[in-house]
C-alpha cells in the first residue's frame, strides 16, 4: 500500500478531488446538471400526471362520494359508479393473461433452449412484429374480421353447454362477437411479444453449469427445464407475466373496438363488455362536467392500478436479475 | 459373439420409453406455441394488405378527407398523413434528445446512486403507463388551458416515448467499454467531453435504431392524440401549433366502427399506410444496427 502510494509519488496532488473539481470548466458542470435535469424529468411528468388528472378528476370524486364504486353507470341521469368499468378491466386482463402466458413460455422456451442462435433471431424478429402492428389495427381487424368469425363459434359453443350449471354461466348465451373474450383474445396477441421477450431474457440468465449439471445426470430436456431453468427463472417470469397484465389493462384502442361497448356486471365472458380505456376513450367526445370528470377519474383509477402493477413487476424482475448476476 | 455385442445394457444416449414421449411432446408443445403465434399475426398482415392494397394511390394519400358516407373512390386521406408526420416528428425532435440525455446521466453520472437507481427504477415504470393516460394528462394540463392542437398531441407522444428512448440509450451506453472513457480521460479531456465525443459516437448505432423503434411505436398509437388532437377534419391543419389536427390512426379508429363501405376501405387503406411506415422504421432501424454494429463491439 505504502509502497504504491510511493511510486506514485508527486504527480497526485495532496488534494485530488479538490484540484480536479477546481480545474472543471463551467460547461462540463452545466452538462451534467442538464443530464440530471433530463434524468429528474421522468419523475416530474409521473409526478404532475398524477396531480393533474387527480385534479380534473376531483369533481367526480367529490359529488358522487363512495358512489364512484357503484354498479350503475348511466351518464343521462348522471349516476357514474365505474364498478362494471373496474370488472372488465380485471376480466379482459386476466383473459388476456391466461392465454399469452402458455404462449410467451412456450416460445421463449423455444428459443432459449431446443432451436440454434441461427434459428433464433428470425423467430424473435417475427414475434416482434406482433408488436408492431398499432393497436388501432388490431381494433380495425378484430371488430371487421375476427369479431364476425368467432361469434359462430361462441354461439355453438353457448348452445352446446346450455343446461351444465357452471359452464352455461361462463360461456352461455346471451353471445356475441364483440365481447369480453374477443377483446382477451386480442389483447393476448398483444401482449405476447413483450412477455415473450422479458421471460426469454429471465431464462437466458439461467447459468450455463446448472443445464449442464441436469443433463450430465441424464435428464431429459424437459426435465432439465423443470429441475435447473424453472426454479431459476420463476420469479423473473412472475414479473414478466405482471408486466403483461399491466399492458393488457391499459390498451385503450383495441379494446374499445372489440370489446361491445356495454357497461355490465356479467359472468358470461362472450357476452358484450366494457373496460377502462374503453369507456374513456368511447365517451370522452361526448362528455363535459361531471361526465368528463368521471372519466378523467376512471383514468386516474386505472393509472393507479397500472403504476402497482409496474412498481410490483419491476421490483421482481430486478431482484431476480440481481439475484442471477450474484449467483 | 453376437449375442455378447448385443447385451450391452441400456442404450444411454437416449432416456427410454415414456421420459422419452414426455420430451417429445413438451418440444412440439412449444413448436405449436410459436405457430399458433404466428398465425394471427399472418392472418392480420394479409388482411390489410389484401384489403388495403386496391385504395393506395398518391391520390389516395394526398386527397383531403371526405364525408364518412362517401364511396372509396372519393377523396383519401391526405391531411391525417400530413397530421401524423408532422406530430410525431415533432414528438422524435422533443424525446429523443431529452431521452439520450436522461440515459447519460443514468450511466455516466448518477446511476450507482440512489437518485440514480430511483430515476432508473421509475422510468422503467413509466414504459409500463398506458398511453390513454399521456392523453388524459395532457388534457388536464395542456388541452383545457390552451386548446386542441397538433403539439398537444406531440407532447403526449413525447412522453410516451421518452422512456422508451431512455431505457434503449442506457442499454446501448452501458455497452461500450470503459476502457475507451479511461483512454480519454488519459488525455485530459474533461467528462461532458469524453461523453460527446467518445461514448455517444461508439453507442450512436444502437442509440438511432432504438430512437426509430421508438418512433415507430409512437406512429400508431391513437389513445395520447384522441385527448389532445380532437381530429374530425377534412382538410389539413398545417399549423401544430393550434387547432384541431388528424392523424393516421385517428382517422381508422373514427372509421372503423363505421357501416359505410367506403369509410371502412378508407380505414384499411389508412391501416396499410401506417404498417407499412412502422415497418420502414424497423427495417431501417436493423440496417443502422448491422451497419453499426461493429462500433459497441470493442
Amino acid at each position: 500500500m505504502s509502497v504504491a502510494t510511493r511510486r506514485a509519488g508527486p504527480a497526485i496532488p495532496a488534494d485530488p478531488a479538490r484540484a480536479l473539481s477546481e480545474r472543471r470548466p463551467l460547461g462540463d458542470r452545466g452538462f451534467q446538471i442538464l443530464a440530471l435535469a433530463c434524468g429528474l424529468l421522468v419523475l416530474a411528468i409521473l409526478v404532475l400526471i398524477a396531480t393533474s388528472t387527480s385534479q380534473q378528476a376531483a369533481l367526480w370524486f367529490s359529488t358522487e362520494g363512495l358512489k364512484v364504486f357503484s354498479k350503475t353507470w348511466n351518464p343521462a341521469s348522471n349516476q357514474f359508479g365505474a364498478l362494471s368499468f373496474i370488472y372488465g378491466t380485471a376480466v379482459t386482463g386476466v383473459i388476456a393473461v391466461v392465454l399469452a402466458v402458455p404462449l410467451s413460455l412456450g416460445v421463449a422456451l423455444l428459443l432459449t433452449e431446443v432451436v440454434p442462435y441461427r434459428l433464433a433471431r428470425p423467430i424473435v424478429y417475427v414475434v416482434d412484429l406482433l408488436a408492431v402492428v398499432p393497436s388501432v389495427v388490431w381494433g380495425l381487424w378484430g371488430i371487421l374480421v375476427f369479431a364476425p368469425w368467432i361469434q359462430h363459434i361462441y354461439a355453438s359453443i353457448g348452445s352446446a353447454v346450455t343446461g351444465i350449471p357452471v359452464l352455461e354461466n361462463l360461456f352461455g348465451p346471451p353471445t356475441s362477437g364483440a365481447s369480453f373474450f374477443t377483446c382477451g383474445i386480442i389483447l393476448a396477441f398483444m401482449i405476447t411479444p413483450i412477455v415473450t421477450s422479458l421471460s426469454r431474457e429471465v431464462i437466458a440468465t439461467v447459468p450455463a453449469i446448472d443445464r449442464e449439471g441436469a443433463y450430465a445426470l441424464g435428464a431429459t430436456r424437459l426435465e432439465m427445464i423443470r429441475g435447473a431453468v424453472w426454479p431459476h427463472s420463476k420469479g423473473g417470469v412472475t414479473g414478466a407475466v405482471l408486466l403483461g397484465l399491466g399492458r393488457a389493462m391499459g390498451e385503450t384502442i383495441a379494446a374499445a373496438l372489440v370489446i361491445g361497448s356495454s357497461p355490465v356486471i356479467t359472468s358470461h365472458l362472450f357476452a358484450p363488455g366494457y373496460n377502462m380505456p374503453a369507456v374513456i376513450a368511447n365517451q370522452f367526445g361526448e362528455a363535459s362536467g361531471v361526465f368528463r370528470s368521471a372519466l378523467i377519474g376512471i383514468g386516474v383509477l386505472l393509472f393507479g392500478i397500472t403504476i402497482i402493477i409496474n412498481v410490483i413487476a419491476r421490483g421482481i424482475v430486478e431482484r431476480s436479475a440481481r439475484r442471477q448476476r450474484g449467483a | 459373439m453376437t449375442a455378447i455385442t448385443q447385451d450391452r445394457g441400456p442404450d444411454l444416449r437416449e432416456p427410454a420409453g415414456w421420459r422419452r414421449t414426455k420430451n417429445q411432446i413438451a418440444t412440439i408443445l412449444m413448436v405449436l406455441a410459436f405457430v399458433v403465434v404466428i398465425i394471427p399475426l399472418g392472418f392480420v398482415l394479409y388482411t390489410v394488405v389484401a384489403k388495403g392494397i386496391s385504395i393506395i394511390s398518391v391520390q389516395f394519400l394526398t386527397s383531403p378527407i371526405p364525408p364518412i358516407f362517401a364511396p372509396a373512390s372519393e377523396g383519401g386521406i391526405g391531411p391525417a398523413v400530413l397530421g401524423t408526420l408532422e406530430i410525431t416528428g415533432l414528438a422524435t425532435v422533443m424525446a429523443v434528445p431529452l431521452g439520450i440525455l436522461g440515459a447519460i446521466y443514468l450511466n455516466e453520472y448518477g446511476g450507482k446512486g440512489l437518485l440514480g437507481r430511483l430515476i432508473g427504477f421509475f422510468s422503467d415504470v413509466m414504459t409500463g403507463v398506458p398511453s390513454i393516460i399521456m392523453g388524459l394528462f395532457l388534457f388536464s394540463i395542456w388541452v383545457v388551458h390552451f386548446g386542441f392542437s397538433g403539439f398537444a398531441g406531440a407532447l403526449a407522444l413525447g412522453c410516451l416515448m421518452l422512456p422508451i428512448v431512455i431505457r434503449s440509450t442506457y442499454e446501448m451506453l452501458r455497452l461500450v467499454p470503459d476502457s475507451l472513457r479511461e483512454g480519454s480521460y488519459a488525455v485530459g479531456a474533461t467528462k461532458s467531453r469524453v461523453t460527446m465525443t467518445v461514448v455517444l459516437p461508439a453507442a450512436l448505432g444502437g442509440i438511432v435504431s432504438g430512437a426509430l423503434l421508438a418512433v415507430a411505436r409512437a406512429a400508431g398509437e391513437t389513445a395520447p392524440l384522441l385527448f389532445t388532437i380532437l381530429g374530425g377534419l377534412s382538410t389539413a391543419n398545417p399549423n401544430v401549433f393550434s387547432g384541431a389536427n388528424i392523424a393516421i390512426p385517428m382517422l381508422i379508429f373514427n372509421n372503423a366502427s363505421s357501416p359505410y363501405s367506403g369509410a371502412q376501405a378508407r380505414a384499411w387503406g389508412a391501416s396499410l399506410t401506417l404498417i407499412v411506415l412502422a415497418f420502414l422504421l424497423m427495417i431501417t432501424a436493423r440496417l443502422v444496427t448491422a451497419r453499426f454494429s461493429r462500433y459497441s463491439r470493442y
